[in-house]
């Protein structure tokens, strides 16, 4: 009876029980400001990676040091990097350089977070948030101060981004055992990290794990 | 001159103008119904089929979507018309009407309403004259509906043929092969139909069956239908039978050069198919208008009057199988070419010609009276002993095959 058998498959599939799409619209309804029950985004999968950010240290600092490595990594060449000296007098980033330039072109990242491996400061990450589109070329590339979190260290809600509430709370998980100056507690390991969040973190353990 | 007339009681006799009116106001009825119940047969279609893979299907254009059909007719019919360079530009013109014109005359001849319970012979009386609620009744109702089918092909044969592209002419080679063969299947399980029914007529067939014990379905023993059934799903090219247009193998199959509102009304002949083919299944096997009946027990659904419950009950039954039909297309996956050649030649042919003869044995017996079960008994022995012979031939043809190395 496997013909029976497939058809009762498909049968037992009617009803919203069983729907995994939701009715969401894509931001639109959001932007008219109306609030809309059914127009909601589902839960997104911890490892989505979504637009970067380039984050600061609790201080203000910003952590980009202009080493350039996201921009050599990157395999669609779409990050843009010059980085310069730091004035000693006014530091933008605690190191000796600073990342001056820096330019995303979103029409050709692929989000494979290759650049998020390679930073040894942590100071790019991908967020959860891909809901966002451009109407010419230019808007395409996202310039230092639109990727730069704000003071408080939460990304910035541009105003053609569907941010929705708490969503900027979770960045993208991330590879760490196969970075060097990754976490310590996955020395040795391969597998991925959990949401690294926004803001203020207890401090790692070092090198040694002590 | 009343042979051709007869077609409808309006027409015998002398011809007035209102029996014309009425005619005139049964073409645009059966037309604009049509074009509409192509648009809900696609949302209906998509809506079910949604249904089944867990999603939402179109939900957005009008209530409940209903209108997305109408909005992408409308982004069709202002798209750019390109008739490639090396297409024959007559036939490539021609053939989207013969596609399109063949799946409105099906409907003409079927049965849309009318009342054939108690002695009712299924006319109505509308403006003093008398009428069937059905565009024509012609004496040989069956045969135009197979006649008609069957000029469906030569819109997709000529339409590939035509486009001076490889993609559509496989396309449309398949399409040629698989409906001249499954046509065959399609008119003997309908032979027997009619070899019950002892008409030809549509309302004639419906007439025939007034309640479940005398519905053709039981009449001629199912088999007849469930070949019916598979034989036009494969005429009409649906899912599991759609290697006409076999995405993954042939681009868009035969109507990939088309565009605009030449692929509009390939789309349109090709979702009208499945509701004509509807129509006809309730009209050859389940009594078309005819209420659901046990004996003398008759299911009436209250506050319809006489001629529009047949309506309603036609409606009804067309949809169980156009829901059938989106159900096959949700479920199975789709066969290879030899595969359906297999099924078509080696099983549904022989099977139907079988039960034909089952019958046709069965009818002979009665006239000469012979004894019914000793009759069926020595029928089903003989054609026992055919089926034993052609897989014995099926076989040797294989084996045969496999010796010379053959992949199957």
């Amino acid at each position: 009876m496997g013909y029976l058998g497939g058809l009762l498959v498909t049968v037992r599939q009617h009803g919203r029980r069983n729907r995994v799409t939701t009715e969401y619209s894509g931001g639109r309804v959001w932007r008219k400001k109306r609030n809309d029950k059914k127009d909601q985004k589902i839960e997104k999968p911890e490892r989505l990676h979504g637009r970067h950010v380039l984050n600061r240290y609790e201080d203000g600092m910003e952590k980009c040091i202009g080493c350039e490595l996201c921009a050599g990594v990157c395999p669609a060449r779409c990050i843009y990097v010059r980085g310069k000296d730091n004035d000693p007098m006014n530091p933008t980033s605690p190191g000796e350089r600073f990342g001056f330039v820096y330019e995303i072109n979103y029409l050709r990242c692929i989000h494979c977070d290759l650049c998020v491996e390679a930073c040894p400061t942590e100071a790019i990450t991908e967020t959860k948030l891909f809901e966002f589109s451009f109407t010419n070329r230019r808007d395409a590339i996202y310039t230092k101060s639109e990727l730069l979190v704000g003071e408080d260290g939460m990304p910035q809600h541009m105003p053609w981004e569907d941010w929705r509430e708490g969503e900027d709370l979770n960045t993208s998980g991330w590879m760490r055992a196969t970075a060097p100056s990754g976490d310590v507690d996955f020395r040795g390991i391969v597998s991925w990290s959990g949401e690294l969040g926004y803001g203020t973190r207890a401090p790692e353990p070092g090198q040694d794990g002590e | 001159m009343v042979s051709i007339l007869g077609i409808d009681p309006l027409l015998v006799g002398d011809v007035l103008w209102t029996p014309l009116l009425i005619v005139l106001l049964k073409v645009l009825v059966i037309f604009v119904v049509g074009l509409l119940a192509t648009m809900l047969n696609v949302w209906f279609l998509r809506k079910v089929i949604a249904g089944m893979q867990n999603r939402v299907g179109p939900n957005k254009t009008g209530p409940f979507g209903l209108l997305q059909t109408l909005a992408d007719g409308i982004k069709l019919f202002f798209k750019e018309d390109l008739i490639p360079e090396r297409a024959d530009n007559f036939v490539f013109r021609l053939a989207p009407y013969l596609t399109f014109v063949p799946a409105f005359l099906a409907f003409a001849i079927v049965p849309l309403g009318g009342d054939f319970t108690g002695g009712n012979d299924g006319t109505v009386t509308w403006f003093g004259e008398v009428t069937r609620v059905q565009l024509a009744d012609p004496p040989v109702g069956v045969l135009f509906a197979v006649a008609i089918s069957s000029i469906a092909v030569y819109g997709i044969m000529l339409a590939g043929w035509a486009s001076g592209s490889k993609y559509p002419l496989l396309g449309s080679v398949r399409a040629s092969a698989q409906m001249v063969s499954y046509e065959a299947a399609l008119g003997m399980s309908l032979a027997t139909v009619v070899l019950v029914a002892g008409t030809l007529s549509t309302s004639g067939i419906v007439a025939n069956q007034t309640t479940i014990g005398t519905w053709h379905l039981v009449t001629t023993g199912i088999i007849p239908f469930v070949i019916f059934l598979i034989a036009s799903t494969a005429e009409m090219n649906l899912p599991p039978f759609d290697l006409v247009e076999a995405e993954q193998e042939l681009v868009g199959g035969y109507n990939t050069e088309y565009s605009s509102i030449r692929f509009g009304l390939f789309f349109l002949g090709e979702f009208m198919n499945p509701i004509t083919m509807s129509l006809l299944l309730s009209t050859l096997f389940f009594g078309g208008p005819n209420p659901i009946a046990f004996g003398d027990t008759v299911i009436n659904i209250p506050l319809i009057p006489g001629a529009l419950e047949g309506t309603v009950w036609v409606m009804l039954k067309m949809f169980a199988f156009l829901y059938l039909f989106v159900w096959f297309r949700a479920t199975f996956p789709r066969l290879r070419y030899d595969q359906l050649m297999d099924l078509g030649w080696k099983v549904l042919i022989p099977a139907s010609l079988g039960w034909f003869m089952l019958l046709a044995a069965q009818r002979v017996g009665d006239v000469a009276g012979w004894d019914p079960v000793i009759t069926t008994v020595v029928a089903a022995i003989v054609l026992l002993v055919s089926y034993s012979l052609l897989q014995l031939a099926l076989r040797t043809s294989r084996l045969e095959r496999e010796r010379e190395g053959a992949m199957f």
